[in-house]
């Protein structure tokens, strides 16, 4: 019977492999691992060496599992019985170690990794083999989630647009990112891992982008009804696109102040894309600190009072 | 469409009659929700009728709505868990239909108000109403019985428990007919959930069915720890106890410690809502992050709190389906310690996106992988007992074998999560919804129809019906694999979470096949109800009179009584020499005693619990609608009824010998006709 079970076993070899080749191959149009920018490349890779690390306690346990759910079945006779086996001081240090040793090594990638990838600093790299050139200007990007439609401003160049934003390839993009409504969670998957958008608040990302094109960008973070349609399109563009991109927004755009920008806030669903050409140079910081609306106190400037200028503290202080 | 909706819950419409409640709020107008009400209708109605014309109220509230039985209780808890399982899942069969459709170019049967609605409810539902009822219920049932005790320690107090976690069903319930439920998520995070964002009742809903249910799981995680803290048989120390009464302790350490951050947190929520503080919004000093820290601090241990018990389940039936004593036993325990200890100290990975600095998520990611060493050790433990053993394909050792193998692939997902920058990839994509029902499924429900399968004869005297049992088994677990390895795919291309409307119709094959995947899920949980059904039917031919059903190889107490198990549970409380204590009375020929018995001192029925717990849903019903009055009047109520209750002194009573001894002595009969099982 064993003979007969050869072809029928390596049969089933040769589909499992052909399964796992169709699933690399396919894998390739999925865009979390095979991403255009280098930061999620490298997130990409991450994932790819963490399971393959996993895999070697995960396989053998599940092989072991069918193995001796076969072996040791009630009707299997010949199989060994033994009861009252229940220590053995040999395997129990190889089940806690071997775990403890793969959970090591991927403790010190993850350490590594964490710190290399960290958002918050620049990056590191232009692409795997290409450094970050000496005297490279960082595109600055200042992002603003609202209900449901994304404002992006570029403040040295003094544009914006809504619900669309682009950057030259290769070139280290520095996102600055905050809410004007709920929390949104700001990402591209093409590009990099994302980061959550929250009122008041100021969270960062660094990356980069190396290949032209026009990728996905939406808020992953449910933020209400109309976060579905909360997307937006992210154009990778050579250095003259993009100044040419950026000069069609200066002439085309209207002008975007605090007026234009309370009406933008109400809430709407699928909003179209919008240029604007002149932005009030205040606008982001308004934004952040909560104080678009006249007569409302910005937050750095309570925040400020409250350290130095109450006569509360001041005592402390004579003291 | 949406500022309609909020139109009939804006402020000038607040009455001090009615509160915020008005015509407007039952939603007649919406056809899906009409059908479901007038399903509701006829089948409550037929049931009620049903219940009337056999004349079983007074049976129902003497022997159980008042009973303080943990036997009982535990039975309700699970049938509660299984009435919100259907509608969880029919949550989650409309989730997928509309998905499925939406992905495929079509409008989609649902609109964005309504689809969230339904995410908020399947999740809240599927965590707080199905798994904790399941896993409350088989603690509630069995660990008792493998301590060797005759109640839990406050009888009284697990009844009104019982009661609290259903009137905060009951609300979640109240919702789909009067007015609405949130739109927030799960976990409801502010400022989305505040006032400004969510000015609606939905959020309400959420909170007070949630402050009630959690106080009743905090009552009852106090009464379980005490039970095995101070309860347990002569002889039996800490490191004699059944692996599963070990889950049970470090679970209720942990609902313990972490119910009351969620309760504390809910209610700031509230006094956001309410008073117009200002904890959580974007205005005025309010920080939503602390919200999230603190949901988390208690939301991480919940994971633990679900998972931890059915590790237990899994042990004993790997014990008893090897006929083998269990691998390992003081790792496995150590194992349970640490895992308790380290639940609270990884909840921030949750969040590794919300630009907390490298080393912060480095240490929680770190954290977090650590826990995989002693649940790696627990999978092996399993593992070498099942080495030279004797393994029979009972369906819970089939539910165990699933559970292993699908376990594995969820924690290594899990671990991945855990790397900060690849979850900054796969964070709240459709991979991380694969993940936790991996795990949840793979891992809760698996091992809660595992131990209901297990400990089933115990509790009724006979046996479950395999056949229809291994339908409902592969059903479930193909139905498993098709409905979410669809979604890791779709997660790793770039697809995140509750989406009511999906764009590109390249992928609405992965959907379809997730689409499929519920629809055999669904199978599996009719195939289950039948087999109660049939199971019922046929209970003379499946009876069990041993006591010990499973070939006579159960190793823990609760095998020693009989099925079920006399309301006293032990005439005599038992002596406990050894580990896996009835194996180990087996062995050394124990001879059940017959007479030379005292009268047993029990704790009396109280419709107590009832009252309480009914008084304060309605004082949710009261707040949630702003109805001021009825609020205070439900409360007040309340706190009077338990201080007369306090007064109660005809709590218990004792079980004269003779009708000890009539029962005995039915029990030597059931044994003497040696049913062998």
């Amino acid at each position: 019977m064993g003979l007969n079970k050869i072809p029928t076993i390596s049969r089933l070899v040769a589909i499992l492999l052909l399964l796992a080749s169709v699933l690399a191959l396919s894998g390739c149009n999925w865009v979390v691992m095979n991403p255009s920018g280098d930061i999620a490349k490298q997130q990409a890779f991450l994932i790819t060496i963490s399971t393959l690390l996993m895999l070697i306690v995960i396989v053998p346990v599940i092989i072991l599992t069918i193995l001796y759910a076969w072996k040791y079945r009630a009707s299997n006779s010949k199989a060994e019985y033994d009861p009252d086996w229940h220590h053995s001081a040999t395997l129990e240090t190889i089940i806690w170690t071997a775990p403890l040793a793969i959970i090591l090594v991927l403790s010190g990638i993850t350490f590594v990794a964490t710190h290399r990838l960290d958002p918050y600093m620049p990056i590191r790299q232009i692409s795997a083999d290409i450094p970050v050139p000496e005297n490279v200007e960082t595109l600055v990007i200042e992002v603003v989630a609202l209900d449901w439609k994304w404002l992006f401003l570029y403040p040295e160049q003094g544009v914006a647009t809504v619900n669309e934003v682009a950057a030259p390839i290769d070139r280290p993009i520095k996102f600055k990112i905050t809410s004007g409504s709920v929390m949104n969670s700001f990402y591209i998957p093409a590009l990099a891992g994302q980061i959550y958008a929250m009122a008041g608040m100021e969270t960062k990302m660094h990356a980069v982008i190396n290949e032209k094109g026009v990728f996905d960008g939406f808020s992953a973070n449910y933020s209400g009804h109309g976060f579905s349609q909360m997307r937006f399109k992210f154009h990778g563009m050579d250095e003259k696109g993009f100044d040419a991109w950026i000069e069609k927004l200066r002439i085309s755009g209207e002008p975007l102040g605090s007026k234009t920008y309370l009406e933008l806030e109400k809430k709407t669903t699928g909003h179209p894309v919008v240029y604007y050409g002149n932005v009030d140079e205040r606008l982001y910081h308004d934004i952040l600190n909560q104080c678009v609306k006249a007569g409302t106190t910005c937050m750095d400037e309570l925040m400020h009072r409250d350290t130095h200028g109450s006569h509360k503290t001041a005592k402390y202080q004579r003291k | 469409m949406a500022s309609d909706y909020e139109a009939i819950y804006a402020d000038d419409r607040w009455s001090p009659v009615f509160g915020k409640l008005s015509w407007d709020v039952i939603p007649y107008y919406e056809p899906l929700v009409l059908m479901s009400f007038i399903g509701v209708v006829i089948g409550g109605g037929a049931l009620f009728g049903w219940v009337t014309y056999k004349k079983l109220w007074g049976y129902l509230w003497t022997e159980w709505f008042t009973s303080i039985d943990h036997k009982k209780i535990g039975i309700m808890y699970i049938i509660l868990g299984l009435v919100m399982l259907m509608r969880g899942f029919a949550d989650a069969i409309m989730m997928r239909v509309q998905q499925s459709l939406t992905s495929s170019g079509f409008d989609g049967y649902l609109d964005a108000h309504h689809y969230d609605q339904i995410f908020t409810a399947h999740g809240m539902i599927m965590i707080f109403f199905v798994a904790m009822p399941f896993v409350t219920g088989l603690m509630n049932y069995v660990m008792p019985l493998q301590i060797g005790a005759r109640d839990v320690a406050f009888p009284f107090l697990n009844n009104f428990s019982l009661w609290m976690t259903i009137g905060g069903a009951m609300l979640v319930n109240v919702s789909l007919f009067i007015g609405e439920f949130g739109q927030t998520g799960w976990l409801a995070y502010p400022p989305l959930s505040g006032i400004n964002f969510s000015p609606s009742v939905g959020v309400d809903y959420y909170i007070w069915a949630l402050q009630i249910a959690g106080i009743g799981t905090t009552l009852s995680g106090i009464n379980l720890l005490v039970t095995i803290v101070k309860m347990r048989a002569p002889g039996m120390t800490f490191m004699k106890m059944p692996v599963f009464t070990w889950t049970t302790l470090a679970t209720n350490v942990l609902i313990v410690a972490s119910f009351p951050v969620l309760t504390v947190v809910l209610a700031l929520l509230s006094l956001d809502r309410f008073l117009d503080m200002h904890f959580f919004t974007n205005d005025l000093g309010g920080n939503a992050m602390m919200y999230i820290n603190l949901i988390w601090i208690w939301g991480h241990p919940e994971v633990y709190i679900l998972i931890l018990p059915v590790f237990g389940v899994f042990t004993e039936v790997v014990a008893t389906h090897c006929r083998k004593q269990i691998f390992g036993y003081d790792s496995m325990v150590y194992a349970i310690v640490v895992i308790t200890i380290l639940s609270y100290i990884v909840w921030l990975h949750h969040f590794f996106t919300m630009g907390s600095g490298a080393s912060v998520n480095a240490f929680f990611g770190i954290t977090t992988m650590i826990i995989s060493i002693p649940t790696g050790a627990k999978i092996f433990n399993w593992l070498f007992t099942m080495y030279k053993g004797r393994i029979t394909y009972e369906l819970p050792m089939m539910w165990t074998i699933a559970f292993i193998i699908t376990f594995v692939i969820g924690g290594m997902t899990g671990v991945l999560l855990a790397v900060p920058p690849a979850d900054f990839v796969l964070h709240n994509s459709l991979f991380l919804v694969a993940h936790f029902h991996n795990v949840i499924i793979g891992g809760v429900v698996f091992g809660v129809f595992a131990g209901i399968t297990f400990w089933f004869p115990k509790a009724f005297g006979y046996r479950l019906d395999p056949y229809w049992g291994k339908v409902s088994f592969w059903f479930w677990v193909i139905g498993f694999y098709l409905a979410f390895m669809p979604l890791y795919a779709l997660g790793l291309m770039g697809v995140t979470r509750r989406l009511s409307q999906f764009p590109d119709t390249t992928l609405s094959t992965y959907f379809h096949v997730a689409t499929v995947g519920a629809l055999f899920i669904a199978v599996g949980i009719a195939a289950f109800v039948l087999q109660m059904v049939l199971s019922y039917l046929k209970r003379d031919e499946l009876r069990d009179d041993s006591g010990d059903p499973w070939g006579g190889d159960g190793r823990t107490l609760e095998w020693s009584t009989s099925s079920p198990p006399p309301k006293y549970n032990f005439a005599f409380t038992p002596q406990v020499h050894k580990f896996d204590t009835w194996w180990d009375m087996k062995q050394r020929g124990y001879v059940r005693p017959v007479d030379g018995f005292n009268p047993i001192h029990m704790p009396k029925n109280t419709g107590a619990g009832f009252v309480l717990a009914m008084l304060c849903t309605v004082m949710g019903f009261g707040l949630i609608w702003q109805i001021w009055w009825l609020a205070a009047c439900a409360f007040f109520a309340a706190v009077v009824g338990a201080i007369i209750h306090t007064f109660n002194y005809d709590r218990e009573y004792y079980i004269p010998v003779e009708e000890i001894e009539a029962v005995e002595a039915r029990r030597s009969e059931q044994l003497a006709k040696g049913n062998p099982a």
